[in-house]
C-alpha cells in the first residue's frame, strides 16, 4: 500500500511538469492548429536560464528559487514570442506541411544551438529551492516534489483564471473559436497569438526548472523525450483543451511512473507513443475534446 | 518490338553498378565509402519521397523501418550465417545469395511493419501523422534496445562486410524506378490525386486510406533494404543510430530536393552526404545549418530547392544543342 502511495506521489509530482509543458503545446494548437515542435526545446531553454541564474543566487532559499524561476519564465516567454514574430508569424495560413516543417527546423535549431551555447555535456542543475526529505509513514517526500506539485497547482490555477476571467483570455479564446470571426468584432489576432506564446513558453520555462530540479542534470536534448510525451498527454485529454491537457499529463506521469517501477521499466519510453496511438484510433478527440466535421 | 524504355534504364544501371564495382580495387577506399553512402541514401530519400512528396503524407518514422530491415538483415547473415556457409565462410556465389535473400528479408520485415504501422495512423493527417509515424519509429527503436539476441542497447555486431558499390546501385536504381513507374502508372495517379486533395480524390470514389498504406509499404520496404545495406556498410549497428535524427536527416533531403520530385531528391541525398564529408572540420554546426536550411527554405523557397521541372530542362537543352531538329520534340519532353 505505502509502496503504492509512494508511486502515486511520484506520479503526481511528474504529471504536474508534464501538465506545464503540454498546457503550452494546447493553447497554441487552440489558436493556431499547429504543432509548435519547438515548444519543448522552449522548456529547455528555460532549464537553462534557470541554471544560469540559480548560480548568482544564494542557494537553496525559496526567494532564490522563485527569482530564478521568474527570470527563467520571463526569458522563455520573449524567446517564445520572438520564434512567433520571426519564424511562424510569415507561414501563418500557409500549407500546414510548411508549417510544420518550420516548426521542426526551429526545434532542431534550438537544440543544436544550445549545444554550441551551452555545450553537449550534461551539468549539475544548482539546488536552488531548500532540497529537505520528509518521512511520512513510511512514505518518502522530498521537498522537490512538494514544490512541483505546488507550484504547477498554482500556475495552472493562474492560467485557468487568465483565460476565463480576464480580457486577453476572452479574446484568446475567441481566436481559438474563429479567427475571422475574432478579427471582425476587432480583436487584434497578433497580439493575442503573441501573448499565447508569451504564456505557453513561460509555463513550459517553469516546467523545465521544476523538471530540472527534479532530474538534476540538464542539457541541449533535455526538452526532446519530456516535450513529446507533454504533447501526447495534450493529445490525450484532447489538444486544444486546457483542463484536459492537464488531465491527460497526469494520467501519463502516473502511468509511467506505475511502469517504471514494474518489470517492463525498460518499455518506459514506449508508453506514451503506445497510448498516442491507442488514443488516436479510438478516440481521436481526446478525452475531453470534442469531434468537429471537416468543412469541405 | 523494342524493350521499353525504363526497362533499359534500369538495366543499363544495375550494368553500370557492376561496372563500377568491378573497378572498385582501384579506387581510393574513401572515395568508395563516400559513394556507399551516397547511394544509400539515395535509396532512403528517393523511398521515402513517395509518402511525403507524391503521396503528401508527413512520415518522420523512416528510421525506424530502416533499423527494422538492418537487424533482419543482419540477424540472418550474423545468426544464421556461418550455419548456412560452412566454415570456410562460403564462395562469392553463396555468399552473394545469401546477402540477397537477407536483403529482401529485412526489406519484407520493414514492409510489414509499415502495414503495422500504416493501418492505424493512415487514417491520421499531417501533424498527428507525423507524430504517429515518429513514435512509432521510437516504439521500434525501444523494442530493439530490449531483444537482448539483437545485442540489445550495445547494438550488433561483427556484421560481414558484404555491402559493395554494386549491391547499393543496384538497390539504388530498382528504388528509383519503383518509384518512377509507380507514380507514373494509371493506378499511381492515385498517390498524386491523394496529394493534391484528399477528400475531392475521396469523392470521385478512390480509396485514399489503401492508396495511403501502398505508399508506406512500399516506402517502409526500401527503406529495410537500405537499412540492410547500411548493416552491412557499417558492420555494427545500435538502435539509437536510427533515432528521430535519422528520420529528420532523411526527410531534410526530400524537402530539400522538392517533395514529389525525384530528380531533384536524388540530388539533395548527394548534396546532404558530401557536404558533411567536405565540411567535416565544421561539423558541430552541421545540425545547426540543417536546421537553418530548413527554416529558410520554408521562409524562401517552400517547394525545395532542387525542385525544377528536369524533363523540361532537357528538353530545352536537346534543341540547342541539335537545332536542325524540327522543334517541339526533344526525347525528354514529354
Amino acid at each position: 500500500m505505502s509502496e503504492f502511495l509512494q508511486q502515486l506521489i511520484n506520479g503526481l509530482s511528474l504529471g504536474a511538469i508534464y501538465a506545464l509543458i503540454a498546457l503550452g503545446y494546447t493553447m497554441v494548437y487552440g489558436v493556431l492548429r499547429f504543432i509548435n515542435f519547438a515548444h519543448s526545446d522552449v522548456f529547455m531553454v528555460g532549464a537553462f536560464i534557470g541554471y544560469y541564474a540559480g548560480r548568482h543566487l544564494p542557494q537553496g532559499t525559496v526567494w532564490g528559487g522563485l527569482v530564478a524561476m521568474a527570470a527563467a519564465m520571463a526569458g522563455c516567454a520573449l524567446l517564445g514570442m520572438l520564434i512567433e514574430r520571426l519564424v511562424y508569424r510569415p507561414l501563418r495560413g500557409g500549407p500546414t506541411l510548411n508549417v510544420l516543417i518550420t516548426a521542426i527546423g526551429m526545434s532542431l535549431f534550438l537544440e543544436y544551438a544550445g549545444q554550441l551555447v551551452f555545450g553537449a555535456t550534461p551539468r549539475a542543475f544548482p539546488t536552488i529551492f531548500p532540497s529537505r526529505v520528509m518521512e511520512f509513514h513510511g512514505l518518502i517526500i522530498s521537498m522537490n516534489q512538494v514544490l512541483v506539485i505546488v507550484v504547477a497547482a498554482l500556475l495552472l490555477l493562474g492560467l485557468e483564471l487568465t483565460v476565463f476571467r480576464t480580457r486577453i483570455g476572452t479574446a484568446m479564446r475567441a481566436v481559438a473559436l474563429n479567427p475571422g470571426a475574432a478579427q471582425l468584432v476587432g480583436i487584434n489576432i497578433d497580439v493575442v497569438i503573441s501573448f499565447t506564446f508569451g504564456l505557453g513558453s513561460a509555463l513550459a520555462a517553469a516546467g523545465g526548472v521544476l523538471y530540472a530540479l527534479n532530474y538534476p542534470s540538464i542539457d541541449p536534448l533535455m526538452g526532446v523525450v519530456p516535450g513529446l510525451k507533454a504533447f501526447v498527454a495534450a493529445v490525450l485529454g484532447g489538444v486544444g483543451n486546457i483542463p484536459g491537457a492537464a488531465l491527460g499529463a497526469m494520467i501519463l506521469g502516473m502511468v509511467e511512473t506505475f511502469v517504471d517501477g514494474s518489470r517492463w521499466s525498460t518499455y518506459k519510453d514506449a508508453i506514451a507513443f503506445t497510448i498516442l496511438i491507442g488514443i488516436l484510433l479510438f478516440r481521436p478527440a481526446g478525452l475531453l475534446g470534442r469531434l468537429t466535421a471537416e468543412k469541405v | 518490338m523494342r524493350p521499353p524504355r525504363h526497362i533499359v534504364a534500369l538495366a543499363g544501371a544495375v550494368l553500370a553498378a557492376l561496372a563500377l564495382s568491378l573497378f572498385s580495387d582501384r579506387i581510393d577506399p574513401y572515395f568508395l565509402d563516400v559513394l556507399t553512402g551516397v547511394g544509400i541514401n539515395v535509396i532512403l530519400a528517393v523511398s521515402l519521397n513517395l509518402v511525403n512528396g507524391y503521396t503528401g503524407q508527413f512520415s518522420l518514422g523512416h528510421a525506424g523501418f530502416m533499423s527494422v530491415g538492418a537487424y533482419l538483415s543482419a540477424a540472418i547473415t550474423v545468426l544464421w550465417g556461418p550455419s548456412l556457409l560452412g566454415a570456410d565462410g562460403g564462395t562469392a556465389a553463396q555468399q552473394g545469395v545469401l546477402f540477397f535473400a537477407a536483403l529482401v528479408a529485412g526489406g519484407l520485415g520493414a514492409a510489414l511493419a509499415g502495414l503495422a504501422v500504416g493501418i492505424p495512423s493512415l487514417r491520421l493527417k499531417g501533424d498527428y501523422l507525423a507524430l504517429v509515424t515518429l513514435g512509432s519509429g521510437e516504439i521500434i527503436r525501444v523494442i530493439f534496445q530490449n531483444v537482448d539476441a539483437l545485442g540489445g542497447a550495445l547494438g550488433l555486431n561483427g556484421i560481414p562486410a558484404y555491402t559493395t558499390v554494386f549491391w547499393v546501385y543496384s538497390a539504388g536504381a530498382l528504388t528509383v524506378f519503383t518509384v518512377a513507374c509507380l507514380v507514373q502508372s494509371t493506378y499511381g495517379r492515385g498517390f498524386l490525386a491523394t496529394h493534391d486533395d484528399e477528400i475531392a480524390s475521396e469523392a470521385v470514389g478512390l480509396n485514399t486510406t489503401r492508396y495511403k498504406i501502398v505508399a508506406f509499404v512500399v516506402s517502409a520496404f526500401f527503406a529495410g533494404v537500405a537499412g540492410g545495406l547500411y548493416g552491412h556498410f557499417k558492420l555494427t549497428i545500435t538502435p539509437t543510430g536510427f533515432d528521430f535524427t535519422k528520420s529528420i536527416e532523411i526527410v531534410v533531403m526530400v524537402i530539400l530536393g522538392g517533395m514529389g520530385n525525384t530528380v531533384g531528391v536524388i540530388l539533395a541525398a548527394v548534396l546532404l552526404t558530401i557536404l558533411p564529408e567536405v565540411l567535416r572540420s565544421v561539423d558541430q554546426y552541421r545540425m545547426v545549418l540543417y536546421s537553418m536550411l530548413l527554416i529558410a527554405l520554408m521562409l524562401a523557397r517552400p517547394k525545395g530547392l532542387f525542385n525544377f521541372d528536369y524533363g523540361a530542362i532537357c528538353a530545352r537543352l536537346w534543341r540547342r544543342l541539335a537545332p536542325a531538329r524540327p522543334a517541339g520534340g526533344g526525347p525528354g519532353a514529354r
